[in-house]
């Protein structure tokens, strides 16, 4: 999705004739002369906003910022990391948040495949399915931590009330419970994420060429065997984009866990994002916080680079 | 022929799992919008309300400043889409149609600010913002959303300019018209529907936003609606289910609505994008 996919765009554009007519060298330069009138309304709030806020934050994570505190706030070096290092809690919800992120991404891929392939398919109820579909994606994410309560809630939600009409005992409180309130977090995750999943697989499919797929079936392939031969090797950039970006975005949500648990019980659901928010801003330890930033940039940075690498290396297969 | 038959037979059982699963939870937060207290205090929950009320609405709306925080979260959706969108469009289409280091670089910041995990963006911003005075107003919040709604919107806008063919511009360009006019008049009306699929969906994602307007907005009665909602779970969990419901409830209408209706050209602009990448 990085620079791979910018190569491949600059390849295609300058195959295509560049519209600005100057050939190998337009790509030199840093903006194309008259235009950085159009460019600097969005460029400003960029830099102010979002890129000198990054470097900031990356700053911070080298001092001893802390809110409502008199005396200026001083370079500390790598304190606040070798802190972090020892710090159990952090580590726990780091573990947390990667059991999160992985328990969310895989079955959130798999379903979605599935609803994709089905909704490829010419069924009748296609179009319910699709706007049914589309519901998680509008909601706000509050609402659906609020909905999911609604369902999970011990005494009057229909998850219980289900598993007592099939006679398969009380149900339980499933979001305070230790051993129940990651997976039934998980549960949500899923659900509030597959909308986007299923969409981009669906256009993966789409794409995919329908004759090779009817000539396979001439030549008796079985479904399993199309799949695997024609539907897979087409689908598989998306597949691996869609995956990356989940991990990350699931890796740092916020919204659904905070409503549903607040981290809780026990911290047994305490993503990375919750703990930094709550050193941030109640307990005020800025640099600190930052530092967890800047930990958690870096193990999503490993992410995409094993993926590009991935991806490279699955390009050169085909 | 019979095994074709069973596939059938099982993808539409597949099929209605799915629905029943993505149906289920929301058909369960209308249902209990509408049940009066005594059905909700029963131990035998039923799927459908007997004796339906709107009571929870009011109880909602006494509880809670909701309509205070609905124009906030209007006025900050509004603002972030108008001014997103504002911005965006020149920007990406200097991004579609020249090849410079800046659009790349810009290409490439889209894709990395997908990654940040926000907390290392919003404690820098919670300091500028506080010594700008900006805390706590909706303003702030407004230029924070416009930052954060950018990368997609660029990522939607830039596809849309480039199913727009360059000779329109061409011949502009060759009968004198200068850039601006070009953009102006030749390609901003062929846009205008990507245009507004894009304020659109700015529009959706301000108004669900929020972890920016939990660390932003402080007291209640600046807050946005997704803020608001979360006071109705108190610190001992949840008190009241029914007016909780009918106030998410109510909260997700103006996305829903609004996705209904541009349901097709943000999955179309998006399903462009996946596929062209």
């Amino acid at each position: 999705m990085t620079s791979a996919t910018v190569r491949k765009r600059s390849v295609k554009r300058s195959a295509r004739g560049a519209p600005d007519g100057g050939g190998g060298g337009a790509g030199d330069r840093l903006v194309d002369h008259g235009a950085w009138f159009l460019v600097l309304p969005a460029l400003i709030p960029i830099l102010v906003l979002s890129v000198g806020p990054l470097l900031y934050g990356i700053a911070l994570a080298f001092t001893d910022s802390q809110s409502g505190r008199t005396e200026p706030t001083q370079w500390i070096g790598t304190l606040n990391f070798q802190d972090l290092l020892h710090d159990t809690l952090f580590w726990d919800s780091f573990r947390i948040g990667l059991l999160w992120a992985v328990g969310v991404t895989i079955p959130q891929f798999l379903l979605a495949l599935g609803l994709a392939l089905l909704l490829n398919e010419n069924l009748r109820f296609r179009w319910l399915a699709r706007s049914l579909a589309i519901i998680p994606w509008a909601m706000p994410e509050v609402v659906v931590g609020i909905m999911w309560r609604l369902v999970y809630n011990p005494d009057a939600g229909i998850l219980n009330e289900t598993i007592r009409d099939l006679g398969l005992g009380d149900g339980r409180d499933w979001l305070s419970g230790l051993a129940t309130a990651l997976p039934a977090v998980i549960v949500v995750g899923v659900w509030a994420g597959m909308p986007q999943t299923t969409v981009a697989l669906l256009a993966g499919l789409q794409n995919t060429p329908r004759e090779l797929h009817e000539a396979a079936a001439m030549d008796g392939a079985d479904a399993w065997r199309r799949f695997r031969t024609v539907t897979w090797p087409a689908l598989k950039p998306v597949a691996l984009a869609i995956t990356a970006l989940n991990f990350i975005w699931n890796f740092n949500s916020f919204a659904l866990v905070y409503v549903l648990t607040n981290g809780g019980p026990g911290g047994r659901t305490r993503l990375p994002m919750l703990f930094a928010y709550e050193e941030a801003f109640r307990y005020g330890q800025f640099g600190y916080a930052a530092a967890m930033g800047c930990v958690m940039v870096a193990v999503i940075s490993v992410i995409l680079a094993l993926h590009l690498v991935g991806r490279l290396r699955g390009g050169d297969d085909a | 022929m019979r095994t074709r038959k069973s596939a059938r037979a099982g993808q539409y059982l597949a099929l209605l799992a799915y629905l029943v699963f993505l149906a289920f939870p929301f058909l369960w937060l209308i249902s209990t919008a509408f049940k009066p207290p005594r059905e909700l205090g029963s131990l035998h929950p039923t799927w459908i309300p007997k004796d339906p009320t709107l009571a929870n609405f009011r109880q909602a709306f006494d509880e809670q400043p909701l309509l205070d925080a609905a124009l906030n979260s209007l006025i900050a959706a509004v603002g972030a889409a108008v001014i997103a969108v504002l911005i965006a469009t020149p920007m990406a289409y200097v991004m579609a149609r020249h090849r410079t280091r800046l659009a790349r670089a810009a290409t490439g910041w889209v894709v990395v600010s997908q990654a940040f995990p926000f907390v290392l963006v919003i404690i820098p911003l919670f300091l500028v913002l506080k010594n700008l005075r900006l805390i706590n107003s909706v303003p702030g919040l407004i230029m924070v959303y416009v930052v954060w709604a950018l990368p997609f919107a660029l990522w939607m806008l830039v596809g849309y300019v480039r199913a727009v063919p360059t000779e329109l511009e061409e011949a502009a360009a060759v009968d004198g018209a200068g850039r601006l006019r070009t953009l102006v008049s030749i390609t901003a009306p062929l846009l205008a529907p990507g245009i507004v699929a894009t304020a659109l969906f700015a529009f959706i994602s301000a108004w669900n936003e929020f972890f920016f307007a939990l660390v932003l907005l402080k007291t209640p009665e600046k807050q946005t609606l997704p803020v608001v909602l979360t006071h109705f779970i108190g610190a001992e969990g949840v008190a009241d289910l029914g007016p909780l419901a009918a106030a998410a409830f109510l909260a997700t209408l103006p996305s829903l609505v609004v996705f209904a209706v541009i349901q097709k050209r943000i999955t179309g602009g998006m399903l462009a994008g996946a596929v062209k990448s």
